[in-house]
Formats: structure tokens, sequence, C-alpha cells
């Protein structure tokens, strides 16, 4: 992931959400793009210089009481270079990031409508982790 | 979770013709491989063929083959075809509206989307994969 790059990913997530959040990727890019440290990923697939998509993740240690392991934050690739095996490439990077730093289980989160993304992950391999998500209003 | 015996038929008997789309798979074969009634699996396949989710061979070597897309059809996809899984029970037990009644129905409910959302998001491609797993 360069700073050139983070154009292209503000467009992929806008095309893809409707909504533009370019003060929110720059504070990501700053914190995981930029950071090369702390087991912090940010990557983009290159498709002869164009990028078709993005993953990041951080490797996070005892959170939720569970020992270090890989958390993937958001995933997605372009509407149009979709069907082509980007995600699987963006996730077998990052996971071999993960794995460089020392940790052999993957997590990750979303929410339960966004069947699109879950198909995705479970066409990967990844099943149901032991724990649950729960909310309350504040 | 307890799927219906149709339900888990029509599961096991699609798994069997999308591990090998090309070829024609006799129904005898999956009932004894199942342990099941060849005639309750007839009516199985009977539905699946009429979703097109199989497509029936005749003649010698006849059968049925898959005719879906294993990347696309999920376990829900079939599920549905045999019992309603998308909708809230609608009939009534005495009970339903105390306070009770209505916190336990809140609770099922959510058991109820969490079931709705794994069987959405596993094809029969992923689910193979699982099997796969399973083997070793």
């Amino acid at each position: 992931m360069r700073a050139a790059d983070l154009d292209a990913v503000i467009a992929i997530d806008t095309r893809v959400t409707g909504i533009e959040k370019r003060a929110y990727w720059q504070g990501v890019y700053k914190r995981y793009g930029a950071s090369r440290s702390e087991g912090r990923q940010f990557l983009v697939a290159d498709a002869g210089g164009v990028v078709a998509g993005f993953v990041i993740g951080e490797v996070r240690d005892w959170e939720f009481g569970s020992p270090p392991c890989g958390w993937v934050f958001a995933i997605d690739v372009d509407p149009d270079a979709r069907q082509a095996g980007v995600g699987t490439r963006l996730l077998a990077a990052i996971c071999a990031g993960f794995r460089a730093a020392g940790v052999t289980k993957v997590r990750t989160m979303l929410s339960r409508d966004n069947r699109l993304i879950l198909s995705f992950f479970r066409s990967q391999g990844m099943m149901a982790a032991p724990f649950i998500p729960l909310e309350m209003d504040a | 979770m307890k799927l219906q015996k149709n339900t888990r038929l029509a599961l096991y008997s699609v798994l069997e013709f999308a591990a090998d789309p090309a070829r024609h798979i006799a129904a005898s074969s999956i009932a004894e491989r199942y342990d099941v009634s060849p005639h309750h699996l007839a009516k199985v396949l009977s539905e699946l063929a009429r979703a097109g989710v199989v497509e029936s061979v005749r003649g010698v070597g006849g059968g049925y083959r898959f005719a879906a897309n294993a990347r696309r059809l999920t376990l829900l996809d079939v599920i549905q075809l045999f019992e309603d899984f998308d909708g809230r029970d609608e009939r009534r037990e005495g009970g339903d509206d105390t306070p009770v009644g209505r916190a336990l129905a809140t609770v099922l409910e959510e058991v109820d989307e969490m079931a709705r959302a794994t069987f959405a998001t596993i094809t029969l491609a992923t689910m193979l994969r699982i099997v796969e797993r399973h083997r070793k």
C-alpha cells in the first residue's frame, strides 16, 4: 500500500458503500498503511498498475481473552474485478503476513446481513468463531 | 438445531450430485448410501427436479444429475424448498402473549437469525470443501 493508492481505495469503498469517507480512510492509512510495525497490514491488489482491491488487518494480543491472532477489519474488491480470485489472493497475502508475525488464527466480524462478504469468507474456509458479539443501547 | 428428514435427504442428495456434476447418479445409489427408503427419496428428488436443482436423466445409466450453480446455490436455498425457514412461525401457542412468552420468542428469534445467516452464506461449493475436510 502506497500513499498514491489511497484515492483508488477510497473510490472502491465509495462505489461499494455509496458513502465517501475520505477523512476516515486517511486515518486508516496513517494507522495501517504508513505503519509497518505491530503486525499491521494494509495491502492492495495491483492489477497492471490499477488497484483492484484491498485488505486491512492487524495482530491483536489477548483481545477478548484470546491468544494473539490476526484480525481482518476490511476487505473489498472493485465490482468490475470480482469473480477473478482477487479477494482470495488478498486474504492469502494477509494470512501470510499474519503467519510471518507468528500467529496462526485469523478472525473477522461483519454484519450477518452482509451475505456477499460472509459467503466469501465461508468459501475461504472460515467457520463460526467461539465468540458471540453482543450489543445494547448505552 | 434439527432439520426435517426430507430437508436432510435433499441436502445429502444435492451434495452428492454437486460433487460430480457431470455424472448421473441413480436414486437407488443415494438411498443405499444414506440408508433411506427409495420411495421417500424419490419424492425429495422430484421436488429438487421441479425446482431445477437437479435434472432427471432417462435411459440406461439414468438417474439424476446436478443442474444448478454450486457457487451460487446456498444451503438455505435448498432448505427452503422443504421447510419454511425464513418466516416467523405464525402458529399461536398458549402463553405466547405473556411477558415470558414474548421474551422467549425474542430469544428464539435471535437463534433463528443466526441459523439463517449461517445457512444463507454457505454455498454448495463451500459445503463440499467442508465435506472434504471431514474425509481426512
